[in-house]
């Protein structure tokens, strides 16, 4: 599953990122910031008109990730 | 001794949010200078500090950035400096790389990727504060050991609190790590787990208190509550209370032209110092109080970390706009005035977002178009209650203040619609909240005050001293009977445009006004009344002997059409400097001015024409 899939709170570890071509720079960008394999991340929160962007944590910070880009981080869910 | 070559540069570094400008700050105190990187919007700020040994240094504060694989013009300038690559910036003798204490997992994968360039380099665990009231607990022993380059604790907000990084500097002998290719992502955020494992004891990974402000103003109903407020806290201050100061500057301004002027032989000279210098330089100053005002809260919002939430809560109906929620502040300060706004663009990483902003920023309604609303409504709009509450005056202006909105909400999705390819990024990092510290904000203060009066400053005075020349040559021929104005270039100018602007309602005195209201839109007021041959000292009675005069002579056709060219008032030839001057494109400037003027004469036609239908 991808990361826009997950619920609030929801907490899961990255799989990867999907590129988009050669040279993707928002993939790159994506793993520059940790969204790299074996990652845990969490959905804290989405935004209140329509639920996008999201807000995700991933290490010790806070994102906030269009649908459009969580939809390229895969993840593996983790049971709580 | 030759002390330029004794002083060692060093450069600061680091991810946005780490603190870097606050230690900054502290290094270098108020000697700073700030200019720009030449062909790119990126501020360079440097400035120069003695250590206690008597060296001299020359600090360097580089553009935050997340990785040397640079996405913005900020970021390809930090990695340009750092590799040697830079054309105007010799590569630093040392780097300063600068980590926020409670944000390691991040921090410090920017860390080794700047260790792999092989320059000398110190690394500072900043807000070491912060860190300490939050349990945290970071062995520098450890870390520098596995860095292999010396780590020291900073406190970027307090005295002294870069004393233990001055000390390391001063000694002189930096490690210089050795030079390598930069590992990919997967193998550096292991090698930071390893050292975090290693060095740093977290007990939570985010702070109680943000989630707990968090929370709340990210809550989908009591965020927007608080927004909205901040919004208005805004407007309220940047309109009301800066009114009062505004009139007393203006005074002085005003006072000191005329004492000036008594000084002056009558003439060209005398008119020159008062209509020209003067009146330039009292537009100018009267706008300062409501700028700084705008900016401090805009600096306040940025320091505290406020910023990227109501970016985040408002990127979704912006981004259906074609916009992006960080288009929300340049567009909020269009309200005082568009050159602000636009220059406030500059923290829109993706280019195309940045050009819609910038684009749409002139259709908010800057406090200058007010005197113009002001006096064609009271003369043309009754003061009749509308449903007991409102007032048709006010209902009229808050229309006007929602057509300018809905037009710029238009224009970007039409721009939105003709840029193909998607591929846009949001991205926003929601760092933790600060209390902002006086002296970080006092500085910011100075440095954007000063660049709006170095740009703006310059352009206004100049356009009002070209206006001011338009208007009076050449002289009226012995013995005229019309104003003066009627026989300058401007005022044969505006006849040319008469026939121009006929088709929209505008006689030839409102086309001559809005000639001079190119420099500063309020001064189309002062411009009418000269066209009306009224002798007026000040705008104020300028626009109250205009009033019952305009209000017998001009149909109502007339009347709203103006009051609609208004809402886009393609006139202001400061914006487009400023434009011109942010995006370096001329054509840039082209297409703004094409479609502000088509825009205003379509709206201004439909209206014209609809009205005088309607009252036959």
């Amino acid at each position: 599953m991808t990361l826009s899939q997950l619920a609030k709170g929801a907490r899961a570890t990255v799989t990867e990122v999907e590129d988009h071509g050669p040279g993707d720079q928002l993939a790159r960008r994506l793993r520059a910031l940790g969204f790299v394999g074996g990652e845990p991340v969490r959905v804290v929160g989405a935004a209140p008109l329509g639920g996008d962007p999201i807000l995700v944590q991933v290490g010790f910070t806070r994102f906030a990730l269009r649908r459009a880009e969580a939809e390229r981080i895969r993840v593996e869910k983790v049971d709580a | 001794m030759n002390t330029a070559a004794e002083s060692l540069r060093i450069a600061l570094l680091g991810n946005p949010n780490c603190g870097k400008t606050a230690l900054f700050n502290q290094l270098t105190g108020s000697r700073q200078k700030v200019a720009n990187y030449a062909g790119v919007t990126v501020e360079r700020k440097s400035g120069r500090f003695t250590a206690p040994s008597g060296r001299h240094f020359e600090v360097l504060d580089l553009p935050g950035a997340y990785s040397l694989d640079a996405l913005s013009p900020d970021e390809a300038v930090t990695r340009d400096v750092c590799r040697g690559m830079h054309p105007d910036e010799p590569r630093p003798d040392a780097l300063v790389c600068v980590v926020d204490a409670t944000n390691l997992r991040l921090h410090l994968r920017f860390v080794l990727e700047v260790r792999a360039l092989g320059l000398p380099m110190v690394v500072a665990v900043n807000m070491a504060d912060a860190a300490h009231r939050r349990g945290i607990r970071i062995d520098l022993q450890a870390l520098s050991e596995a860095l292999g380059v010396p780590v020291v604790e900073t406190i970027g907000i307090r005295r002294g609190g870069a004393r233990q990084l001055v000390e390391v500097l001063d000694r002189g002998d930096i490690p210089t790590p050795p030079a390598m290719d930069i590992p990919d992502d997967l193998s550096l955020h292991q090698q930071v787990r390893e050292l975090i494992a290693k060095a740093v004891d977290m007990p939570s990974p985010t702070a109680h208190i943000d989630e707990a402000l968090d929370r709340v103003l990210l809550h989908p109903v009591a965020g927007l509550l608080v927004l909205v407020l901040t919004m208005f806290l805004i407007f309220q201050a940047v309109f009301a209370w800066a009114a009062p100061l505004q009139d007393t500057l203006a005074g002085w301004v005003g006072s000191a032209g005329e004492w000036l002027a008594a000084l002056l032989p009558e003439g060209h000279l005398q008119s020159l110092v008062t209509d020209g210098i003067f009146a330039g330089a009292g537009t100018v100053v009267e706008f300062l109080p409501q700028i700084l005002l705008l900016f401090l809260f805009i600096l306040m919002l940025e320091e505290s970390g406020y910023l990227p939430r109501a970016a985040f809560l408002l990127d979704r109906p912006m981004f259906k706009a074609g916009l992006s929620g960080r288009s929300f502040i340049p567009l909020l300060s269009s309200f005082a005035c568009a050159i602000p706004g636009i220059m406030a663009t500059r923290s829109i990483q993706d280019p195309r977002d940045r050009l819609a902003t910038i684009m749409v920023a002139p259709l908010m309604t800057c406090s200058a178009r007010l005197p113009v609303y002001t006096l064609l409504i009271s003369a043309f709009v009754p003061r009749q209650e509308v449903w007991g509450v409102f007032n048709m005056q006010g209902l009229v202006l808050f229309a006007l203040y929602v057509a300018g909105i809905v037009s710029a909400l238009m224009v970007a999705w039409v721009m939105k619609r003709w840029r193909h390819g998607g591929g846009h990024s949001l991205l926003l990092e929601l760092p933790s909240y600060r209390i902002p510290h006086p002296r970080d904000i006092l500085i910011g203060l100075w440095e954007r005050c000063w660049i709006f009066l170095r740009r703006v400053g310059t352009i206004i005075l100049s356009l009002t001293i070209v206006m001011w020349a338009l208007l009076n040559f050449p002289a009226p021929p012995p013995g005229a009977t019309e104003p003066a104005i009627e026989y300058s270039l401007a005022g044969q100018l505006g006849q040319l445009l008469e026939y121009v602007f006929a088709p929209i309602g505008f006689n030839w005195q409102i086309s001559i006004a809005l000639v001079p209201g190119m420099a500063a839109r309020e001064v189309a007021v002062s411009a009418l009344a000269t066209v009306y041959a009224l002798s007026a000292p000040d705008e104020e009675a300028a626009a109250q002997a205009l009033e019952p005069l305009i209000a017998t002579e001009w149909p109502l056709a007339t009347a709203l059409s103006l009051l609609v060219w208004f809402i886009y008032a393609p006139q202001c030839l400061s914006t487009l400097a400023v434009v011109k001057r942010e995006t370096g494109s001329w054509r840039t400037v082209a297409v703004m001015a094409v479609y502000l003027f088509a825009l205003a004469y379509l709206a201004s036609f439909l209206t014209f024409q609809i009205t005088r239908w309607i009252t036959g």
